[in-house]
């Protein structure tokens, strides 16, 4: 502590009978006069009205204060409202005490006036003590370079970067793949509208290209990041060359992928057994064989298989694909079972996607490909059967959609998890073995195509990513968001923001909810140019600290690091002022501005004394 | 001792149980005046060298309120909160003073009747243990400070700061420690930190021989002599003089952290 002359001012606040009835203010104030440093001490009926402020105002000037101790209700909802009056007097806010005698006191010690009086007198005197040791802080203000990188090219990246760009922000747009638009090209139409996936997506695509704010790399990633919110610079790898640049904010947008149901219901085993996607893609491209009847397995690898939680989407696509394949059908026929003369290309395309994808898959696994587009007997009619756990097809229009499902005479049928359905050969022909819960009996249905629901699961590079940019990842490999209901959009660490499938499986519209949303986040600290750290922030004293990373690797916020003399330095604009750092470092070497342990333990010491047993 | 009122400090996270304390002020719930309530922003703060200087300083209990796990306002923080507190009890109970005088609650912001169960519980609870003996039995105050001064220890401080790191993520090389070997292990860093420091403490002011030392730590001659061994190799301790055959000891103080 300084050797200035500390003169201390003591406000109790009767707060009407709040704390007046309960607590005898008037002997708490003249107590209050009586401590050590205290140049004035006064009570008011109300200290937050106008004239308990002016009386502060003027009692700073007057007495010539520097500390302030106001004892009423509780600083979280009051503490802005006494700091700006010690502002307004020329007294830094931090110069401030507050001291909760109603919330914590009065109001819970109703029945013993007696003794609740002497807690206030202690809990002033804990004020008294700690407000003494208090020092002028200055918030630090750190300006924040005016642009965005969104990390991901598929729907949510490329709407949050639209978004941002439409803000007047430049935007750095990095997409691994050598094309924009994500996972959504892969899909044929989309649910509830029935519009064709790519019709909607090339249009976002173009409004990309052509916005001017708006920097796209392709078959591009980001390899490095340093710094903090405003203030990060990142390096990229764009078709294999280092570039480096500077921005103020990150958008994760990275999206998911399809899980691959290896060695589940024949997948791989048995053509006519496709995934998801690959139905999406056969669809796409009017390539489906002619069949008589489809089966959809549900929840295949999710909901306590593979994965533990629920994808979301696939009960309503599974009937979107019903409805498609009731109203539809023929229409996405391949043209040879049309009856058309020539074998169409595009059909060839999409088995050769197919065949294409999972070849990719299969050169990880050291395997060679085989089998070619299958072919089947024409027949009229299409039976059309969910297999399913339950179907959430949530929400207004989703139910009508199911309700519609059921008239076009779409089969749902119940599957336990004890009782998995499995998928088998006879002869030629595709079997489905099931447990009919409802008839409780063992039933086999013929079928020519199985289409296996499987979930999104996240994405294989996402762990790197993580760590890049110090966010977390929850425990299915998903990003995770500062608060599932308060934050959805936000990462703990100040700048860096997370929407689409990167988050957890969704549809289209909740991706380009949730990518407005991040970038009306990430454009507040654009738009305002500059970040302000309240004062609580950790400090090292590098004559002690060692290097020895301990504060580093339990920091929250990435809010440290190692500086070139190899001692730990904190960077103010992320650092949030939990204190977890200074309780853990080693070797004593860090504490918390405005929480120090002295201060602290000076406070719990006012509080025990005079102990005598 | 029927008129024993328990002096109870209570170290409360601003945003939950702190918050879940006015809650309970906002909603009347009635509890015992003994608790005097310190504001920080995060439970995590609260070190395990600044719980037994309260208790030093005659507190009857101590209470540590935290945010429910998975709700730390600064994601992590209760978490270690739970370690630090695990440590202390530790050390209070090397010390010989009743680990059940420090409590951790986890108490939400909604939860103001809880909030004021748990005070009115945890009092109850102070006063079947009776007043700290702190104020009036020196040699446990020696102890304490022995406690103390071990945990500040920088081993200690990173064993227990590295303890969620190691038992869940694993080591630089991705190797996780089993959490019951990492709590013997830290038990016996804690054991041995104090028991060192409890010799620095005992030979402050006289100097000590090893039997004496030995005597008062309730350990084997060999093992104190061990210690002995370990703090003259620290330069924490020097021989003073020898009497007759016997060599005797006193700590080299260098001032306090």
């Amino acid at each position: 502590m300084s050797d200035e002359n500390v003169r201390i001012g003591v406000f109790v606040c009767h707060c009407g009978t709040n704390i007046g009835g309960f607590v005898d203010v008037p002997a708490v104030a003249k107590y209050a006069a009586s401590l050590p440093d205290v140049a004035f001490a006064s009570d008011s009926l109300y200290t937050c009205a106008e004239n308990g402020l002016a009386s502060i105002r003027d009692a700073i000037k007057d007495h010539g204060l520097n500390r302030v101790v106001v004892a009423s209700c509780t600083p979280r909802t009051h503490a802005p409202l006494f700091q700006a009056v010690c502002e307004e007097a020329g007294l830094n806010k931090y110069l401030f005490t507050f001291v909760n005698i109603r919330e914590q006191c009065s109001w819970v010690h109703m029945k013993e006036k007696e003794k609740a009086t002497e807690k206030a007198k202690d809990l002033i005197r804990m004020g008294v003590a700690r407000v003494r040791l208090l020092q002028a802080q200055e918030e630090s203000r750190i300006a924040v370079e005016p642009k965005a990188l969104v990390i991901g090219g598929g729907i949510s990246g490329m709407t949050t970067a639209l978004s941002l760009a439409d803000h007047g922000f430049p935007v750095i747009l990095v997409e691994k793949d050598g094309e924009l638009g994500g996972f959504v090209r892969n899909l044929n139409n989309l649910y509830l509208d029935g519009k064709d996936a790519v019709e909607t997506i090339n249009p976002v695509i173009g409004r990309v290209r052509a916005n001017r704010n708006i920097t796209a790399f392709l078959n591009s990633r980001v390899v490095k990041v340093d710094g903090f919110i405003g203030n990060y610079d990142i390096t990229l790898s764009v078709d294999g060359r280092e570039k480096k640049d500077k921005v103020g904010v990150i958008v994760v947008a990275t999206g998911a992928m399809e899980y691959v149901p290896y060695s589940l219901y024949g997948y791989e085993q048995f053509e006519h057994v496709v995934s998801l996607t690959e139905f999406e893609i056969l669809c796409k491209n009017k390539a489906l064989p002619k069949i008589h009847s489809i089966a959809f397995i549900q929840c295949v690898g999710s909901r306590g298989q593979d994965k533990s939680y629920c994808s979301r989407i696939c009960c309503n696509v599974a009937i979107k694909n019903a409805l498609n394949c009731a109203e539809n059908y023929k229409n996405m026929l391949g043209r040879e079972e049309t009856g058309a003369e020539v074998k169409a290309p595009v059909e060839m395309k999409a088995w050769e996607e197919i065949s294409e994808r999972r070849r990719r898959r299969r050169g990880r696994r050291g395997e060679e490909e085989g089998g070619e587009a299958p072919q089947a007997a024409p027949t009229e009619a299409l039976e059309i059967t969910i297999f399913n756990r339950d179907v959430m097809a949530y929400g207004v229009d989703h139910e009508l959609n199911y309700n519609k499902a059921r008239e076009e005479h779409v089969r749902f049928v119940r599957y336990t998890p004890e009782n998995l359905p499995k998928v088998n050969m006879e002869g030629d022909k595709l079997v489905v073995d099931y447990w009919h819960d409802t008839l409780k009996m063992q039933r086999k249905m013929n079928v020519d195509m199985v289409v296996l629901s499987t979930p999104l699961i996240s994405q294989p590079d996402a762990k790197d990513l993580s760590k890049l940019l110090k966010v977390p990842l929850g425990q299915d490999g998903f990003f995770l968001e500062a608060h599932v209901k308060l934050r959805p959009v936000d990462f703990a660490t100040d700048g860096v923001y997370v929407c689409g499938t990167a988050k957890a499986p969704a549809d289209i519209t909740e991706c380009v909810d949730q990518a407005l949303a991040a970038a009306s986040r990430a454009a507040i600290p654009l738009a305002r140019g500059y970040v302000q750290a309240e004062a609580l922030t950790a400090k090292v004293n590098p004559d002690i600290c060692t290097g020895c990373g301990t504060c580093e690797a339990v920091c929250p916020y990435g809010a440290i690091r190692k500086t070139e003399k190899g001692v730990a330095e904190v960077i103010v604009a992320a650092c949030k002022g939990c204190g977890c750092c200074g309780a853990t470092c080693p070797e004593g070497a860090i504490d918390q501005s405005h929480y120090t342990d002295v201060q602290l333990l000076a406070e719990a010491k006012a509080a025990l004394e005079g102990v005598v047993h | 001792m029927s008129d024993f009122e328990p002096r109870i400090v209570g170290f409360l996270c601003n945003w939950c149980s702190y918050a879940g304390a006015d809650l309970a002020g906002v909603s009347r719930f009635q509890y015992p005046t003994n608790i005097r309530s310190i504001r920080v922003m995060c439970s995590t703060r609260v070190s395990p060298h600044l719980l037994l200087e309260v208790f030093k300083a005659g507190a009857d209990g101590v209470m540590v309120g935290g945010c429910h796990i998975g709700d730390c306002h600064y994601i992590t923080g209760n978490y270690y909160t739970e370690k630090r507190i695990m440590l202390t009890k530790e050390l209070l109970r090397l010390a010989g003073i009743e680990p059940d005088r420090l409590r951790l609650e986890w108490i939400s912001a909604s939860e103001g009747e809880r909030c004021a169960n748990v005070v009115a519980d945890f009092v109850k609870k102070v006063r079947e243990l009776g007043p700290s003996p702190i104020p009036r039995d020196s040699r446990l105050a020696l102890r304490l400070d022995a406690a103390t001064e071990a945990a500040k220890v920088f081993r200690l401080r990173l064993l227990s700061g590295k303890e969620i790191k190691l038992t869940g993520e694993g080591n630089a090389y991705g190797e996780k420690v089993d959490p019951e070997r990492f709590g013997n292990i830290l038990r016996n860093a804690a054991q041995e930190e104090f028991q060192r420091n409890l010799i620095l403490e005992l030979t402050k002011c006289s100097a000590l021989s090893v039997k004496e030392m030995a005597k008062e730590t309730g350990e084997a001659t060999d093992a104190t002599l061990e210690r002995v061994v370990a703090l003259r190799s620290k330069n924490l301790l020097a021989l003073s003089v020898v009497e007759g055959m016997t060599p005797k000891y006193k700590a080299i103080i260098v001032g306090g952290v």
